[in-house]
């Protein structure tokens, strides 16, 4: 018969106390080396091609991978509020190289590698390249072209260019219908906020991506309490006309029957009253000191 | 000291097979026997008759079902135990990158040498087994029967007190066979205690003090050789020729046939009545001569009963 | 112990007598290719590349030899019945156990070492001397070597009750799972649900985290590795070794040989 002593030893002396120990030196362990890895971002290989002949038959899952990496590296940057997003561009492009067809990878540069820190990159003729790139790859999907003139609309403001973009992309099968109206409205009226907010809510409707979707909700909200603040600011003009004062607070509108009821922000956050007259964002919004974007200059 | 080498108790073994493992074979069932200091002990049986399974629960290889051993009074899970005991698998295989003389001096090492000690001994073993000229050589160009004396070798390279041997003489040459004798014959001088298995029963009974024969996972028989042989009178044999046309006598049928001589066996108190029926026949008698039993005629009688292959016993799964 | 030296001992010896060692002829060819290659197409940064290339390729061609000859290690010999003679000798089977750990580890270390002294050689030929700060170049290496003794232990684990096969699988599998610990732990958010997310974090916690050891990234750029972590991983490693060995030597013990 062979002993069950080592047995229990091992399940209630090794095995419990050999763990206790790892458990506590990785938790130092995880602080020694957040330390040591501050500044990790980067690339050993930069070159999507050179990955591409080293993956062999590997290379959509290994795209996968980058995929998962670039929005983990994202994803961190924003936790982490550091503006820099060198990597961004050579990430997607690796993903994309590796796999030519992972449309999201596109749209999310489209958006990312668009917009300006803290959002993104700021790097918006790398976008435009990329999408283009990702059209030449996948000529079907319309919704690239959205995204193209999408770029030119909102960051480089080159409405000819963007409502050529909704106009090529309206050609292609299956294309929604506002596409067309898309192009003719843009190369008509330039910017404007309605199509500002029309663009955001495709871009937020149109993904499965949760950064993507974030991104474009924070936008939406921000469009929409830009569109209060100017319906807010007119109100006050009126009672500046109807009582000859300015008001003090918001409320006196409220009493003054010129609103209806508290004014809030799409978080749900009142508006406020500056000392100009002008309607601001209550400070601890969390939409208070982002920047709108949609004003025609900039 | 005192009290036998090797007391093994009940010692049974299950093995479980099939699948899932959840059927047992029994393959060693409830073995008691002794075997005393000083003596040469025959493990004898069959092809799967339990032989190994026994001796690789006395060096702790595997872990009896139920019963106990024990090895000059210690129990045999005890591996400081190991240091007394000398132990020659069954076609045994050493490490193929060394030579013979790197794994003598290998497995010299677990024991308590100086290296002047383990240098003397491992020369003088290979020298004693016959591979001093092939000692430099890698073991992966020895054959089986020089791989059986380096397994011999390291079963006794630290002197001990008791040696078990798995088949000892299996792939030898009759050489090789009567040098393995000799070698055993020099350590009962020396007093160590022997225990071998074999399937072979000259070399039992050419060797050994005592032997045991098992069967199908049990013990059949313990005694000397001579004793065992001694209990059964064969009987004579009668060695005759037929001239040739003379009637077929009766008594010719039940005789085995070789040319024109015929050989038969009888009962001693059958003899003379044999004898005139066969002159009667015409038949010229060539010779008479006692019929000794074997040790093979005892072996056969207690294991052919049931059939001497593969006869372990089936057990339902628990 | 005494015993365990001399089992480490032969498996060192049969290492080398099957040509283990060979692999660093190539290893040494790949570092001056690179060293020639790297020299030729990227200027200012060949310090860095011929760093994180040399130390990838030593982590990575110790983790084959690690597993493909730490599975091998127990089931060969019961595979073909070596151990037999051996342990009917006064030697415990966690003796036997830790002395093919040692073994093994004997034979990476000297590997190891071989292919770091091809590493500084290489780094010689992009740059003029070598620095202090070259140091943590050498602390990534020794690294790699705890790394590899995890992983050597959990071959023999597993080799001590699968066949080599499924002991590769389970080896590959439970590295690849180690090195997602980190990212396990960093996601915080997995499943969606708070407890299998907390079980989840909980559970990474006890798999060897194989991220630990990497500090390839640091040695490139030869930042300075701390010295409290040099301390704590040689700690980390030491305990998950003996934790994994002692079990691996209680189901050892156990096993009745075929
Ligand atoms: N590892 C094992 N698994 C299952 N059955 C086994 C095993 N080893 C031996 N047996 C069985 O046990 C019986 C006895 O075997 P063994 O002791 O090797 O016989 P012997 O040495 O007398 O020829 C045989 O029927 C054999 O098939
Ligand atoms: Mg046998």
């Amino acid at each position: 018969m062979i002993s069950r002593k080592p047995i229990a030893v091992l399940l209630l002396v090794v095995l419990p106390a050999g763990f206790a120990a790892v458990w506590g030196l990785q938790k130092s362990l995880d602080r020694q080396l957040a330390a040591v890895r501050q500044e990790r971002d980067e690339l050993v290989l930069r070159s999507g091609r050179l990955v591409n002949v080293l993956s062999l038959e590997y290379g959509t899952f290994l795209a996968d991978v980058y995929w998962t990496r670039t929005v983990q590296y994202y994803g961190e940057k924003r936790v982490r509020q550091e503006a820099n997003f060198d990597l961004l561009a050579p990430l997607l492009d690796l993903t994309t190289t590796l796999d030519p067809h992972l449309v999201v990878a596109y749209r999310f540069g489209a958006v990312f590698l668009a917009e300006p820190a803290p959002r993104g990159a700021g790097r918006p003729e790398q976008a435009v390249e990329l999408i283009q790139r990702g059209i030449a790859n996948n000529p079907e999907q319309w919704r690239l072209w959205q995204d193209l003139g999408f770029i030119y609309y909102w960051e480089l403001r080159d409405y000819p260019k963007a409502s050529q973009a909704f106009l090529e992309g309206s050609k292609r099968p299956g294309a929604d219908e506002w596409m067309k109206v898309l192009a003719a409205k843009v190369a008509e009226e330039g910017r404007s906020r309605g199509v500002s907010m029309f663009l955001w809510a495709q871009i937020h409707d149109s993904t499965k991506d949760p950064l993507i979707r974030k991104n474009a909700l924070n936008h939406l909200q921000l469009l929409k309490a830009e569109e209060d603040r100017e319906r807010l600011d007119e109100l006050v003009q009126q009672f500046v006309q109807r009582f000859q004062r300015m008001p003090q607070t918001l409320e006196e509108l409220v009493s003054a029957g010129l609103l209806r009821g508290k004014a809030v922000d799409p978080q749900g956050y009142p508006y406020v009253l500056g000392a100009d007259g002008k309607s601001r964002l209550h400070p601890k919004s969390p939409l208070a000191g982002e920047h709108v974007g949609n004003s025609a200059a900039r | 000291m005192t009290g036998p080498a090797i007391e093994i108790e009940g010692l049974t073994k299950d093995y479980p097979v099939g699948f899932w493992l959840a059927k047992k074979k029994r393959s060693l069932d409830n073995l008691t026997m002794q075997v005393e200091r000083g003596e040469v002990f025959g493990f004898l049986g069959p092809n799967g008759a339990g032989k190994t399974t026994t001796l690789k629960l006395l060096v702790g290889l595997i872990f009896p079902t139920a019963g106990t051993a024990r090895i000059l009074g210690q129990p045999v899970s005890d591996v400081g135990m190991h240091r007394e005991i000398g132990y020659l698998p069954e076609q045994p295989y050493f490490y193929d990158y060394l030579t013979a003389y790197e794994v003598l001096d290998y497995f010299a090492r677990f024991h308590d040498l100086t290296a002047a000690e383990r240098r003397a001994r491992v020369e003088g073993l290979l020298k004693k087994v016959g591979l001093e000229t092939a000692g430099k050589i890698q073991l992966r160009k020895y054959s089986k029967g020089m791989l059986q004396r380096v397994g011999l070798a390291q079963a006794i390279v630290h002197n001990p007190q008791v040696v078990i041997l798995d088949e000892p003489m299996s792939g030898l040459d009759p050489v090789g066979r009567r040098e393995v004798r000799d070698i055993i014959l020099e350590l009962k001088r020396d007093g160590r205690t022997v225990l071998f298995s074999t399937h072979i029963l000259s070399d039992a009974e050419m060797l050994c003090d005592r032997v045991g024969v098992i069967a199908g996972g049990t013990l059949r028989g313990v005694g000397a050789p001579g004793e065992i042989v001694g209990l059964k009178a064969k009987g004579m044999e009668i060695l005759f020729e037929l001239a040739g046309g003379s009637g077929g006598a009766a008594i010719a049928a039940q005789a085995t046939q070789t040319g024109n001589r015929y050989r038969i066996q009888v009962p001693e108190e059958e003899l003379f009545g044999a004898l005139e029926q066969l002159r009667g026949a015409g038949a010229r008698i060539l010779a008479v001569a006692q019929v000794k039993a074997t040790l093979e005629d005892y072996f056969l009688e207690l294991v052919g009963a049931e059939g001497a292959q593969g006869a372990a016993v089936e057990v339902s799964g628990r | 112990m005494k015993h365990a030296g001399i089992v480490a001992w032969n498996t060192f010896r049969e290492a080398v007598r099957d040509r283990v060692l060979y692999n660093l002829v190539f290893f040494a060819l790949l570092m001056i290719a690179a060293a020639v290659l790297v020299g030729q197409i990227s200027i200012g940064i060949e310090e860095v590349v011929i760093v994180s290339l040399g130390l990838t390729a030593i982590s990575v061609i110790g983790l084959l030899m690690a597993v493909f000859i730490g599975v091998g290690l127990v089931y060969k010999e019961m595979d073909k019945r070596t151990l037999y003679a051996l342990l009917a000798k006064p030697v415990h089977r966690w003796e036997f156990l830790l002395g093919k750990f040692g073994g093994l580890l004997l034979t990476l270390t000297v590997n190891t070492a071989a292919m770091a002294a091809g590493l500084f050689g290489a780094m010689l030929l992009v740059q003029p001397a070598l620095k202090a700060a070259d140091l943590c170049v050498l602390i990534a290496v020794y690294f790699i070597l705890l790394k590899l003794a995890i992983v050597v232990a959990l071959a023999l684990l597993f080799s001590c009750f699968t066949t080599p096969l499924l002991a590769i699988l389970f080896t590959t599998g439970l590295y690849v799972t180690g090195v997602f610990a980190q990212q396990i732990r960093g996601f915080g958010n997995i499943t969606g649900s708070r407890t299998l997310d907390a079980v989840a974090v909980w559970f990474s916690y006890l798999l060897p985290n194989f991220e630990n050891f990497n500090v390839i990234a640091a040695a490139a750029h030869r930042r300075a590795i701390p010295g409290a972590l040099v301390l704590q991983n040689t700690a980390y490693a030491v305990i998950y070794c003996a934790i994994v060995l002692a079990a691996a030597s209680v189901i050892f013990s156990r096993r009745n040989l075929k």
